[in-house]
């Protein structure tokens, strides 16, 4: 009765493209050790990054496909037709004037130059490859913060990065975490010294532009002692008919008392393969919380994880997926406690539109030598359609009986009464199944900071609750 | 033309016929109750008249001053001023009150048009109060976790910030308690004005202790088989139904 076409969610947003001035730096087609070479060559860097790089892709090429547990769509992607590297330049500019046109074009019709101007402490805008933008506030320069791109980070403080590079997430965790360590370009390269709290956050926007592309950010941030960062992420693509491939790795590491929050809202176009490995440390009594909301991309597996390593680490993951038409969002959450009196809370909420998939897979992990540590576990799956589809695959290992877990799981369909409710009041169905959906994610939006209302507000309806007495 | 005006309405749910060539004519201005057992069809000509998919109309009219509302959609009919008052309100959860009825109004507006946020309030806690209503409602879940009384609150709530044209009220008085009656009762009453029409739909007679009709009406088998003023709710309540029905089984 409720057609999926009737959901109004802005996936269009980003579907646009203005024609591109030759990119200067291409790395052709197809993925070999030459092409590794030349990435590694064009960012001209030191000879253990090429080593590095060179290792992961024979550890790629080794590893086979993870279709045995993962969906089979991943034989669908063929990495002799991808562009792996793709970039007008390596250095990002400072200034908006001084970003190419066409390419500024693109940034500010998605509103970044805006939102930088309103909320935000630093700003990097990645097109294909490399940022062509990257500037943060002047007094957390004095203070000592660095927000760089992957290169930067790497040439300009190895010190600093190279201690922690590859060590949350080892190359060869995952086929995908190997192609990434392969062929990375563009991503933040984050350190907060002790004590230092970002009242603004940083974001980086990545835009795939190009067709038949490959993106492969890197993301480090590391947040000393007590210190504190929230880090959002955005995303979009124009839809062409052939798939892209979207595969970052994201390391964080919360240093002792250190708060880190990272804020994904990841909107692909509906070709876009989006394979991410996320991943963070956390020391004695830090917080480490992903907020990762999934609306895009044709196939996404991602489920961000927290190693809680010290005494009274916290880890969360709030996790929000829509699944709608040739759609599989394949996320979860992944806390392995390593330490007593550890906490982790993870809350997933999924919503399958019409063919649309969404999975939950869960990694629990407690073990017996541990005391008084503490998950809970919320899943809730709501179904639109009656062909639409949703799974869980919790996997939880708890052992001492220190250690408590509570986990809860639920799936809900929309019935005909609650639409004809809504209807009566007067909303059209699209509005009533978007007004539900909003209600179904609500508890998991209020989450997300108010100023990242410019991404969901299309999506969700914001509380006005409390905002006038 | 000020009416909700009803004509030889036939309609039926699965296989089963339930409305049978009813007709019915409610002026603005007056408010109209419709009686009857169990099984009479009076939820049913409810939700007909509110576009409900579930039941096929086989045969009538059904308009709302001279518009046709059989075939619309639900929320055209709804947005066209006809409210209805449900027995059993649905739970949406998740959307606050605030949020719902929010909606619900801007879904009347034109489009690009936005609620003003201080004078919803405004108006949303003047009515809340005038119903009993503790202001801290308005961020609870539609209806989830309700109470009889609270959920009954809700309709009548909502109906007056919609500002309906006709208002239909299907069995508000089941599951009330006697100060909620009273308090419901009352915010009925404050929405009868001489340009909107109101139709009680109930089984008992006393909520009409409380809202006072122009007419009662009763229904047996699918259509109206009696008309009269209020005195009419009170000879049911002294002798019941079973007299209409022999009546009716007579004629």
């Amino acid at each position: 009765m409720i057609k999926p076409s009737n959901i109004e969610i802005d996936r269009e947003k980003g579907n646009f493209h203005y024609p591109t001035s030759k990119y200067a730096f291409d790395a052709g087609v197809g993925l070999s050790e030459d092409v590794v070479k030349y990435i590694s060559g064009v960012k001209n860097e030191q000879d253990w990054i090429l080593d590095f790089r060179l290792k992961a892709h024979s550890i790629f090429e080794k590893k086979p496909m993870p279709t045995h547990w993962a969906s089979r769509d991943l034989e669908n992607i063929d990495f002799d037709v991808i562009r792996y590297y793709l970039a007008q330049g390596q250095q990002p500019s400072r200034t908006w004037d001084e970003v190419p046109d066409d390419i500024k074009k693109t940034f500010e019709r998605l509103g970044i130059p805006e939102q930088e101007r309103k909320f935000l402490a630093g700003v990097e805008a990645q097109f294909d490859s490399e940022a062509a933008y990257s500037r943060m506030k002047e007094d957390l320069e004095k203070e000592g913060v660095i927000f760089v791109g992957s290169t930067e980070g790497l040439r300009d403080y190895p010190e600093i990065f190279k201690k922690w590079f590859g060590k949350v997430i080892p190359t060869s965790d995952n086929k995908f975490s190997a192609l990434n360590s392969a062929v990375f370009s563009g991503g933040s390269f984050i350190y907060v010294p002790p004590g230092v709290k970002l009242a603004q956050p940083l974001q980086a926007y990545f835009r795939i532009n190009a067709e038949n592309f490959g993106q492969f950010e890197r993301t480090l941030i590391i947040a000393d002692e007590g210190s504190e960062i929230t880090y959002m992420e955005g995303c979009t693509a124009p839809k062409f008919e052939t798939s892209t491939l979207h595969s970052a790795v994201v390391e964080l590491v919360a240093l002792k008392g250190a708060k880190i929050q990272y804020i994904t809202v990841q909107n692909w176009s509906n070709n876009v393969f989006n394979l991410v490995t996320k991943r963070a440390m956390a020391e004695e009594e830090a917080e480490v919380r992903w907020i990762d909301c999934n609306i895009g991309s044709r196939l996404t597996m991602k489920y961000p994880g927290v190693i809680l390593k010290g005494r009274k680490a916290r880890g969360e993951v709030l996790s929000i997926a829509l699944a709608n038409d040739g759609q599989h969002q394949d996320t979860g959450a992944k806390m392995v406690h390593a330490a007593s009196e550890t906490t982790s809370n993870v809350i997933a909420k999924s919503v399958s539109i019409g063919q649309g998939r969404s999975s939950y897979r869960g990694l629990v992990q407690i073990p017996g030598h541990l005391e008084h540590c503490k998950n809970n576990t919320e899943c809730d799956a709501l179904l639109i359609n009656s062909d639409s589809q949703t799974d869980t695959y919790p996997a939880i290992a708890i052992q001492g009986n220190e250690n408590s877990v509570q986990h809860e799981a639920s799936v809900s369909k929309v019935s005909a009464e609650q639409i004809f409710y809504m209807q009566q009041r007067g909303l059209n169905q699209a509005e009533a199944m978007s007004l539900y959906v909003n209600g179904f994610v609500n508890d998991l939006i209020r989450e997300f900071p108010m100023e990242y209302s410019v991404e969901l507000k299309r999506l969700i309806d914001l509380e006005m609750e409390g905002s006038v007495g | 033309m000020s009416t909700l005006q009803i004509d030889n309405l036939s309609a039926s749910v699965g296989k089963e016929q339930i409305l049978n060539n009813l007709n019915f004519t409610l002026p603005k201005g007056e408010v109209h109750a419709i009686m009857g057992p169990n099984g009479s069809g009076k939820s049913t000509l409810s939700k007909v008249l509110a576009g409900h998919p579930d039941y096929q109309v086989t045969g009538g009219n059904a308009s709302m001053d001279g518009t046709e509302l059989l075939g619309l959609n639900p929320d055209e009919i709804a947005r066209l001023g006809l409210f209805l008052a449900f027995q059993y309100p649905v739970e949406v959860p998740g959307v606050s009150i605030a949020n719902f009825i929010r909606a619900a109004i801007k879904s009347r507006l034109p489009e690009g048009e936005n609620i003003k946020a201080v004078e919803f309030y405004k108006e949303l806690y003047l009515k809340m109060d005038g119903l009993g209503m503790d202001r801290s409602f308005t961020s609870r879940s539609m209806n989830e976790g309700f109470s009889g009384g609270e959920k009954k609150r809700c309709e009548i709530l909502q109906m007056s910030m919609l500002n309906p044209k006709y208002c239909i009220l299907d069995e508000t008085d089941s599951g009330l308690d006697i100060d909620a009656l009273r308090v419901v009762s009352e915010g009925i009453n404050q929405m009868k004005n001489p340009d909107r029409g109101i139709l009680v739909i109930t089984h008992y007679q006393r909520l009409l202790d409380y809202i006072v009709p122009d007419k009662v009406h009763v229904m047996w088998e699918g259509r109206i088989v009696r008309s009269g003023d209020k005195t009419l709710a009170l000879e049911l309540e002294d002798k019941g139904y079973d007299w209409i029905k022999e009546e009716v089984a007579a004629a």
